[in-house]
């Protein structure tokens, strides 16, 4: 037998069939949530272009809402195709912008220091959230659950106790504000609308994520973590660090939207936040990122954030009752996770 | 218990390894979970150029011992050496440090991850510095096509996700991937099991190869058409305890049926086996092919 033991190259297999280019784009994670972004835009362009929805200000206004949003979806993402959850970020934004405004705003410190201690506060809360996942070996849901309800609460208290109010404002009386203003709050004129900074901090932590999880080692650790963990680990991955630097991105992202909202808005509110969790996750699902981990994009959850976004400024544009907006958003998740799973099948080849 | 199969005393290394220091021996390790006594006593040991195959019914202790060996759990007693020197492995990162792969019969491999993503996984190639450094995608994939075509496996597509793979070409990937990392043993967890006749001899095939590359290759399977023809030594387990190991030319396939069976109510096993024969005819018949051929290789 000559091909045992030599370095043989076999005949063409013919049982491998040559891949089409097409149908390859068409098994890729995102592949679901581009195609949505395309239906909703155009849906909201036909119900709703004859009152602005298609103008720059339209398009600014959407851009706005599903950047905030897509901030916390890259890192949602890449912790979900890790196989974990986080859903205490909204009130790691309402911890992250009171503690700015409670030491710039009340207690006189300038507002990079500020922020600085703050950023420290929400990575201490995305490591604590990892550890505890790993130590306990709970499902990452109920930690961050148990997480998301002690910081709320903690917030609320402290802020009430050092101010007597659950609200502080003039935040942009403080030094060095200016400077955070044209970083995190300005704005860039397109034509007669204004492109709100923050889609440039979306746009260009996209970039990044995907980068990360695609082309550096660390993603194909994400990968296989989520994928299988037990498997990661038996090749030498480091499951627990891997696990808990996402937790910490998260942390990290949502400190950066509580940042872009106190400084726009000069204050905090203890409540800020709220929710944000729930619509990151909808917008990452929406991505083609699976519940269960080990596969995803964060392209895919920017386009989920993106038509988040188009679906509560669009329901407003055409004059629909924003109270459907909600319902808009649950039906269009249960769609996307049916689509996707079609497509992961079709990426699986039937097999999986 | 049979005394004649229990007093057998363990088989020396084949003549032309006796003498050398095996790539990895353990000398009476023993294995408790709480009150549950899964390991009793083992000694193994593998050679380079040797398929040591392990043995034993479900439940024998097959996966503890190599988990043992790979890592995974420490020995609640006895020795373990790597090419002559004690060792105590922390986790599976320390075994793989000191040239011992496994490929676990479930955990092989990622199925939703890319052939060539899986392949690296945990030893990534990178390029560029600091900040830039970055998964070198190019090379997985060029190195990922050549070391399975020299397996004998030709893959378009590197970037398919392993998950549509058969069983067999997924085994075929782990082993390709121990091997290119160097691996000095390779401890196989029962590769052949969930596979289909040809799959299995595909995957044999492969072991052959890479013991022609001179690894040790540890060979766990419950199945004797399997182990039989590429076996070199047979370790036999039964309910935590070794029943000694044999060289090929000590055993015939049917004792080492029987050994694995436990060695019990002989009789009724014998019919047994020739009802399981005849099922099994075909597929026996088949591994036997490539059985004959794998010997054929090995005396030639
Ligand atoms: N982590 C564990 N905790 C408790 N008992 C275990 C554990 N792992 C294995 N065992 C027990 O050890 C024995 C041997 O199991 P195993 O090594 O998996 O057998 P095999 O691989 O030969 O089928 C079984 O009785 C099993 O229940
Ligand atoms: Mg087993």
């Amino acid at each position: 037998m000559s091909a045992v033991g030599g370095a043989a190259v076999p005949a063409v297999d013919e049982r491998v069939t040559r891949v089409n280019p097409l149908r390859r784009a068409f098994t890729r994670p995102e592949m679901g949530a581009v195609a949505g972004a395309v239906a909703v835009w155009v849906f909201f362009a036909i119900v709703a272009g004859g009152n602005g929805f298609l103008t720059l200000r339209g398009t600014a206004s959407y851009l706005e809402v599903a950047a905030e949003l897509g901030i916390l979806a890259v890192p949602v993402a890449l912790l979900m195709i890790g196989g974990e959850f986080d859903l205490s970020i909204g009130s790691v934004i309402g911890a992250g912008s009171m503690t700015t405004a409670l030491l710039a705003a009340q207690f006189g410190w300038n507002i990079w220091p500020a922020l600085f201690v703050s950023l420290a506060v929400a990575l201490a809360l995305g490591a604590f959230n990892g550890t505890l996942v790993l130590r306990t070996g709970l499902p990452s849901f109920i930690v961050t659950l148990g997480t998301l309800f002690m910081v709320r609460g903690a917030t609320i208290a402290i802020t009430r106790i050092t101010t007597g109010r659950t609200q502080v404002g003039n935040l942009d009386e403080v030094a060095g504000y200016d400077v955070a203003r044209t970083l995190f709050a300005s704005s860039i004129p397109v034509g007669p609308a204004a492109l709100p900074i923050s889609v440039v901090w979306w746009l260009a932590l996209v970039g990044l994520g995907s980068w990360l999880l695609l082309r550096t080692r660390f993603g194909n650790w994400i990968f296989g973590v989520g994928g299988n963990t037990a498997s990661a680990r038996n090749v030498g991955v480091p499951v627990g660090t891997v696990k808990v630097i996402l937790f910490m991105l998260t942390a990290a992202a949502a400190w950066l939207v509580a940042t872009i909202q106190a400084v726009n808005f000069g204050g905090a509110d203890v409540l800020r936040g709220s929710d944000r969790e729930f619509f990151a996750i909808i917008a990452a699902v929406i991505g083609g990122n699976l519940l269960t981990g080990g596969y995803g994009s964060v392209v895919g959850a920017a386009f989920g954030a993106l038509i988040v976004g188009m679906i509560q400024q669009g329901v407003v544009y055409a004059g629909i009752d924003a109270d459907w907006v909600q319902f808009f958003l649950g039906a269009m998740l249960l769609i996307a996770v049916l689509v996707n799973r079609a497509i992961r099948s079709r990426a699986m080849g039937g097999r999986g | 218990m049979s005394a004649t199969v229990s007093s057998r005393v363990a088989a020396p290394a084949p003549p032309e390894l006796a003498g050398t220091t095996p790539l990895l021996e353990v000398r009476d390790v023993s294995k408790s979970f709480g009150s549950v006594i899964a390991l009793k006593d083992i000694s193994m040991s593998v050679h380079a150029g040797e398929v040591m195959c392990l043995l034993g019914d479900n439940g024998a202790g097959k996966s503890t011992l190599i988990k043992i060996l790979s890592g995974v759990h420490p020995a609640s007693e006895g020795e373990y050496l790597v090419e002559g020197k004690p060792v105590r492995f922390g986790s599976p990162r320390d075994a793989l440090d000191h040239g011992i792969a496994t490929v676990y019969q479930d955990l092989a491999m990622i199925p939703l991850m890319s052939i060539a993503r899986n392949f690296f996984l945990g030893s990534e190639p990178t390029r560029g510095v600091g900040p830039f450094r970055r998964f070198d995608l190019e090379t997985a994939d060029r190195t990922t096509r050549d070391e399975m075509a020299k397996m004998g496996i030709l893959l378009r597509d590197t970037d398919q996700p392993v998950g549509t793979l058969s069983g067999g070409e997924r085994q075929c990937v782990a082993i390709a991937r121990a091997v290119y990392f160097g691996a000095k043993v390779l401890i196989l967890d029962e590769p052949t099991a969930a596979l289909g006749v040809k799959e299995a001899g595909v995957v044999l095939r492969y072991i052959a190869q890479a013991r022609a590359r001179g690894l040790g290759v540890i060979f766990i399977t419950h199945n004797v058409h399997h182990a039989y023809p590429i076996g070199d030594r047979f370790t036999l387990l039964n309910r935590g305890r070794s029943y000694g190991t044999f060289a090929k030319d000590d055993v015939t396939r049917e004792e080492v049926v029987t050994m694995m069976a436990g060695g019990e109510e002989l009789e009724e096993l014998g019919h047994e086996l020739e009802e399981f024969a005849r099922a099994d005819g075909l597929a026996a018949g088949r591994l036997g092919e490539v059985g004959r051929e794998l010997e054929a290789e090995a005396r030639g």
